[in-house]
C-alpha cells in the first residue's frame, strides 16, 4: 500500500497514545506514513517521526476553532489538489470522530468505525469491528475508489518507536469554513484527578448498579487508590448520574486493557464487556451467580460488594 | 426556540437479536424501542424549549419498517411532532446514508437547534451528528454535557479528555448530547394519551428527493467480508463469599505482583 495518513492528536505538546498506536500499525501496512495535525507541527514532529511519520501536515493554531470542520476541510482540499493517501486512520476520540464524519461527507466516502484490527487483503484495507459485546467479529472492506476512512478504537495496537528522525513539517492550509467553522472554544477546564488515567492505568476498579447508591462509589475510588489504579464505571451508573461520563468503561466509554480489572457490582452487559474484556486479568464481585461477567472473569466472587469490598479495603490498608 | 431531535428506534438492547446471514447487518424486524441514548437529547430539547417559552420540538427518525413505537415514547415525554422516514430501500443504510436521510428530513422542519445523541446504542458509529452538520453546512459541537441557549447562540460544555471545553456556537447548529447529563422525564398518563394524536409525518426517501441507490446497502461503498465468532475468553475460578473472599482476591493480587 502506498500512503496512509494518520490524524494525530496532541495535548500540551505530547502526542496522544492512540495516535502513536495508529502510526505504528500504519507503517506496517504502508510504504509511507504521514501525520495530519490540527495545530502546530513543530512541537510534535520529533515524537511523530520517532513512530514512523515522515511528514507532519499541520494546520497551525486553530485559534479556538474546533478540529472537526477545520482539519476535515484542510484534508479534503489537499486531496482535491492532488494528495492521494490510500487511507486515513483516526482514533475513536472526541475530535477523531468529528474530523472523520466531516471528511466522509466531503469525500462522499463511508467511515468504517470501531475498528480493533486492520489488515491488508488484495490491496485493500479490511477493518474488523467487534459486535454484540465482542462475541462476534465483523470484517469490513472499503471497496470505494477513493480514500478509505477508518475510525480505530484505542488500545487496538501497541505503540512502538520506529527509530525514525523528526517528521518534516509541512503547512496544511485551512480553507474558509463559512458557517461550519463558527463554533469557538472560549475556555478550557481540566477536571481534577489524582492517580493514573483510566485508559492508561495498570489497575482499573469499576463499579456498577450493584453498589446500590451513588455514595457507595467511594469504595471503588478507595480501592482504586490503594491499588494505584483508576476508578471506572458501568454505563448504568453514569446514566444514573452517580459519576461523570469520563469514568465510563465500555462501548460508549473508554476501552481499557489493564493488568487487572476489578468489576464490582457489574453484571456484565455487552455494552460494558466490549470495553474491558481485553484486560489481562479480570476479578468480578457480584451477588448474582448467573451474571454474564463471571463468564469472562479469571476470579469470580459470588458475594455482596457491600461485604466484600470493605473487608478487602481494610485488609489492604492494614498491609500499609 | 424550534428544536429538532434526531432519534433512533432500536431492538431492545436486553435482547439485541442477530445478524441477518444474507446481508450481514443487524436484523430489525422485531418491535423497536426508543434508544435510551436519545432520551437525553429529547429531555434537553424539552428543557430548552420550555426555558425559551416558545417553539416546538420535532423528532426526526428513520426506520425501514414504519416503526413508531419509540417515537410515541418521545412524544409522550413532551415532544410536539415527529417526522418518520420509512422506506424498504433504507434497510442496511450506513452512517453516511443515514445522515443524508436525516439531513433531508430536518430540511422539512423549522430548526434553530438540532440535537442528537453522541452515538446509537446498537450501531455506535458516532459519526452521524457531524455528518448531518456537514451536509447541512452548519457548525456543530459534539459530546455536550450542558447546553445553554442565549440570544442566537448556544454555550456548550463539551466533554474532553481532561475535563471540558466551554464552546460558543451561533445558531442554527448541531449539538450531540452525552448520555446521563440530564434526567429524562417519565411520560405521564396524560402525555401518553396526548402522544397518540400528535402529528406524525411519514415520508419515503423519494419524498426527500433522495434516490434509492444512494441509501441501503448498495449505497454504502463498503463490503462485509467476514463474520466470525470472537475467540472466547475462558471463565476462571468462581468462589462463593463465605466472609473470606477478600483473602482470595488479595492472594491473586500478590500472585500478579500488584500488592
Amino acid at each position: 500500500m502506498g500512503t496512509i495518513w494518520v490524524y494525530a492528536e496532541a495535548s500540551g505538546g505530547k502526542v496522544a497514545s492512540i495516535s502513536l498506536e495508529l502510526l505504528t500499525r500504519a507503517r506496517q501496512l504502508a510504504d509511507t506514513v504521514e501525520a495530519v495535525v490540527g495545530g502546530d507541527g513543530e512541537p510534535v514532529a520529533a515524537e511523530l517521526g520517532a513512530h514512523g511519520a515522515t511528514t507532519v501536515h499541520a494546520t497551525g493554531d486553530l485559534a479556538g476553532g474546533l478540529a472537526g470542520p477545520a482539519v476535515a476541510s484542510a484534508m479534503a482540499s489537499a486531496i482535491e489538489a492532488g494528495a492521494a493517501p490510500d487511507a486515513v486512520l483516526f482514533g475513536t476520540t472526541y475530535d477523531g470522530r468529528d474530523v472523520a464524519g466531516r471528511l466522509s461527507v466531503k469525500l462522499n466516502a463511508p467511515v468504517i468505525t470501531n475498528i480493533v484490527e486492520l489488515e491488508q487483503a488484495d490491496g485493500a484495507l479490511v477493518g474488523t469491528e467487534p459486535v454484540f459485546g465482542g462475541t462476534v467479529n465483523v470484517s469490513t472492506r472499503f471497496n470505494g475508489s477513493g480514500v478509505g476512512l477508518f475510525l480505530v478504537r484505542p488500545k487496538s495496537f501497541a505503540a512502538e518507536e520506529s527509530g525514525g528522525g523528526p517528521a518534516a513539517v509541512s503547512a496544511l492550509p485551512v480553507p474558509d469554513l463559512g458557517a461550519t467553522g463558527a463554533a469557538r472554544v472560549v475556555d478550557r477546564f481540566a477536571e481534577e484527578s489524582s492517580g493514573p488515567k483510566l485508559d492508561e492505568a495498570g489497575v482499573v476498579v469499576s463499579g456498577g448498579r450493584g453498589l446500590g447508591e451513588a455514595e457507595k462509589y467511594s469504595m471503588i475510588e478507595d480501592l482504586a487508590s490503594i491499588l494505584g489504579g483508576a476508578a471506572g464505571a458501568s454505563r448504568a451508573i453514569v446514566d444514573a448520574g452517580w459519576v461523570p461520563y469520563s469514568h465510563q468503561v465500555g462501548q460508549t466509554g473508554k476501552v481499557v486493557k489493564p493488568d487487572v480489572y476489578v468489576a464490582c457490582g457489574i453484571s456484565g452487559a455487552t455494552q460494558h464487556m466490549v470495553g474491558m474484556k481485553g484486560s489481562k486479568n479480570i476479578i468480578a464481585i457480584n451477588k448474582d451467580a448467573e451474571a454474564p461477567i463471571f463468564g469472562i472473569a479469571d476470579l469470580g466472587v459470588v458475594g455482596d460488594v457491600h461485604k466484600v469490598l470493605p473487608k478487602l479495603i481494610e485488609a489492604l490498608q492494614a498491609r500499609g | 426556540m424550534d428544536i429538532v431531535v434526531c432519534v433512533k428506534q432500536i431492538p431492545d438492547p436486553a435482547d439485541p437479536g442477530e445478524l441477518d446471514p444474507e446481508t450481514k447487518t443487524l436484523k430489525r424486524d422485531m418491535k423497536l424501542i426508543l434508544d435510551e441514548s436519545d432520551s437525553y437529547g429529547v429531555e434537553m430539547a424539552l428543557q430548552l424549549r420550555d426555558a425559551a417559552g416558545e417553539g416546538e420540538v420535532t423528532l426526526v427518525s428513520m426506520a425501514p419498517n414504519e416503526e413508531v413505537n419509540g417515537l410515541r415514547s418521545a412524544l409522550a415525554m413532551g415532544a410536539d411532532k415527529a417526522i418518520l422516514v420509512s422506506d424498504e430501500a433504507l434497510a442496511g443504510t450506513d452512517a453516511l446514508g443515514t445522515a443524508r436521510v436525516l439531513a433531508a428530513a430536518i430540511g422539512r422542519a423549522q430548526a434553530d437547534l438540532i440535537l442528537a445523541a453522541t452515538e446509537s446504542s446498537d450501531g455506535y458509529t458516532g459519526t452521524v451528528p457531524e455528518q448531518v452538520a456537514e451536509l447541512l453546512g452548519l457548525p456543530s459541537v459534539t459530546f455536550a454535557k450542558e447546553i445553554e441557549a442565549e440570544s442566537g447562540e448556544v454555550v456548550v460544555k463539551r466533554q474532553t479528555e481532561d475535563g471540558y471545553d466551554e464552546v460558543r456556537c451561533p445558531l442554527p447548529a448541531v449539538v450531540s448530547v452525552t448520555a446521563g447529563v440530564v434526567e429524562p422525564r417519565y411520560p405521564s398518563f396524560k402525555g401518553i394519551m396526548a402522544a397518540k394524536s400528535k402529528p406524525m409525518d411519514q415520508v419515503g426517501v423519494a419524498d426527500l428527493g433522495i434516490s434509492p441507490d444512494q441509501v441501503g446497502w448498495a449505497g454504502g461503498g463498503q463490503e462485509i467480508t467476514d463474520v466470525s465468532p470472537a475467540p472466547e475468553r475462558e471463565a476462571g475460578e468462581i468462589i462463593t463469599d463465605e466472609g473470606d473472599a477478600h483473602e482470595r482476591i488479595i492472594a491473586l493480587l500478590e500472585e500478579l505482583r500488584i500488592v
